[in-house]
């Protein structure tokens, strides 16, 4: 118990003290929020979706728990790298309970940064329907953390070197974003994309977050299926990840 | 302490550790000498649960790392060849790290913090970010953490590389004062002739995976006719240089570098 926490612990310190990183991270989502948000607007409202700025708020959101946790789990080549790894893998714990110490302390950043760019939506404008169904949005935000640490964690294990990084970054990461239907509604599209869109665990995340902040007018699908997706996946990535990384050999 | 009984760890057709037997008895500094790619890492590596012998015994302590993997590991403490602190934490935050993972009781882990940190002059520098720290200091503090948990036995795999003689001497020296306070058994690999001749009480010598000789650093030189160990060594494993292919670990390494102005 006490090395999940220390392990958890030392993710969160390491996040509070990259101040500048944290200031960073917040620029793309504001990029996507203001340029699209504003830029796309009009438009939108003339095919007659309503405010733009309100439907991509959950998305911008869902994108920087997406990333921010996912990197945690590569985070995990860093650690290979810089050798702290070792230092956890030597020690008389269980390899199950430091994945979930990394995987808890991932999720928690990411949820962190997540509650982050909440705030600056809220500056820009964004107005949820129902102000005290936030914390039902902060569960989402939760689970879609858990899911992508999980899953970089699986990722993470296998990885040796930063040229696979790259190649999880422009052949995962940023498809599970784009066709998530962050930044548009996932009806009347083609039927290709709409089954990848539809097996892309995100989907659910941002479509629950926009269930419990916009109303179920907005989402594309029930809030229960949402939910059960969700637990479903990431029940299963974090068993995927924990056993990937009981593998790992240095 | 230490009982290794005809080891062999095969990778595929390579023989990287081959029929190896020593004992290292308790409070005993040991040193495990070999040019590049002889067998040293890996026979450290099995030793200490992180890698499986194709066959052969070993014992810690009384113990089979392979069927005791986590009593062993609370018997041991272990320096790797390459840094293993995490440079974004204090010097104070890396010991806390370690001792809650050796389940040091929360009391004993600040007073033998201070007491380690003060012995190995990190102590006035314990609130600062371990990035800041030079080569030597860093080192140090691996050593003082490898302490903390009061293990039996504490492995060193070339604790001194790329250290200036000053920072090696007081690291062997700092090494020194615990194994005679607590009578630590040290295990360790090194290049630097001097510095096996003058810390370890029993050296071997390992080339191409095989033991070639093993006995204190007098009965070595006797042996081998020679006055120096460094000659000792040059005549037991010659004298052609061995290259090693870089891994893809070393590879990485070098690739970090150009990222190491970035977050980690």
């Amino acid at each position: 118990m006490s090395a999940i926490y220390i392990l958890w612990l030392r993710e969160l310190k390491r996040y509070t003290r990259s101040r500048a990183q944290i200031v960073a991270s917040l620029g793309n989502p504001l990029l996507y929020l203001l340029v699209l948000g504003f830029g796309l607007g009009p438009v939108f409202q003339r095919a007659g979706n309503g405010n733009y700025l309100q439907f991509v708020a959950p998305g911008v959101i869902g994108m920087t728990v997406l990333f921010s946790s996912i990197f945690s789990g590569l985070g995990l080549l860093w650690d290979r790298q810089f050798g702290f790894l070792k230092e956890t893998l030597v020690a008389p714990v269980s390899r199950l309970q430091i994945m979930i110490g990394r995987t808890l302390g991932g999720a928690t950043v990411a949820v962190l940064q997540g509650l982050l760019v909440t705030v600056v939506c809220l500056i820009a404008g964004f107005r949820p329907v129902n102000w005290a169904w936030i914390p039902i949005a902060l569960g989402f935000m939760v689970l879609i953390a858990l899911l992508f640490a999980a899953l970089g964690m699986a990722i993470g294990s296998g990885l040796q070197d930063m040229q696979g990084f790259q190649l999880i970054m422009n052949f995962l990461v940023m498809p599970i974003y784009f066709l998530s239907g962050a930044l548009f509604p996932l009806k009347g599209l083609p039927k290709v994309l709409d089954y990848i869109t539809k097996a892309d665990p995100l989907s659910y995340g941002i479509d629950g977050m926009r269930n419990v902040l916009l109303g179920r007018a907005s989402a594309s699908f029930a809030p229960s299926l949402d939910l059960t997706v969700l637990v479903c996946v990431g029940s299963v990535l974090l068993v995927v990840g924990a056993w990937r990384f009981s593998k790992i050999e240095i | 302490m230490i009982r290794v009984q005809d080891l062999v760890k095969t990778f595929g057709s390579f023989t990287a550790v081959n029929d190896v037997s020593f004992d290292v008895a308790a409070g005993e500094i040991f040193a495990f000498l070999g040019p590049n790619g002889a067998g040293k890492t890996t026979t450290i590596k099995m030793m200490t649960t992180l890698l499986r012998p194709t066959s052969g015994a070993i014992e810690l302590d009384g113990l089979d790392p392979r069927t005791h993997q986590n009593e062993v590991r609370q018997r041991f403490g272990i320096v790797f060849q390459d840094p293993s602190l995490d440079g974004d934490l204090t010097a104070l935050e890396n010991m806390e790290i370690h001792g809650v993972l050796y389940h040091v009781p929360h009391k004993v882990r600040k007073q033998r913090t201070e007491q380690l940190l003060k012995l190995f002059e990190l102590w006035e520098r314990r609130k600062d970010q371990v990035k800041k720290f030079s080569g030597g200091m860093k080192r140090r503090l691996e050593i003082a953490r490898g302490f903390l948990h009061t293990p039996r036995i504490l492995f060193l795999d070339e604790p001194t590389l790329g250290l200036d003689p000053q920072s090696r001497n007081q690291l062997w020296n700092h090494v020194k004062r615990v194994n005679e306070a607590e009578r630590v058994t040290v295990f360790l690999t090194t290049h630097y002739m001097d510095e096996a001749d003058r810390v370890a009480h029993r050296i071997g010598v390992i080339d191409h995976g095989k033991l070639v000789m093993q006995g204190t650093p007098k009965e070595i030189k006797e042996k081998t006719g020679t006055e120096t160990l460094e000659d000792a060594f040059l005549k037991l494993t010659g004298s052609t240089i061995r290259d090693e292919s870089a891994d893809s670990a070393d590879q990485m390494r070098q690739f970090a570098k150009m990222w190491s102005g970035g977050r980690r």
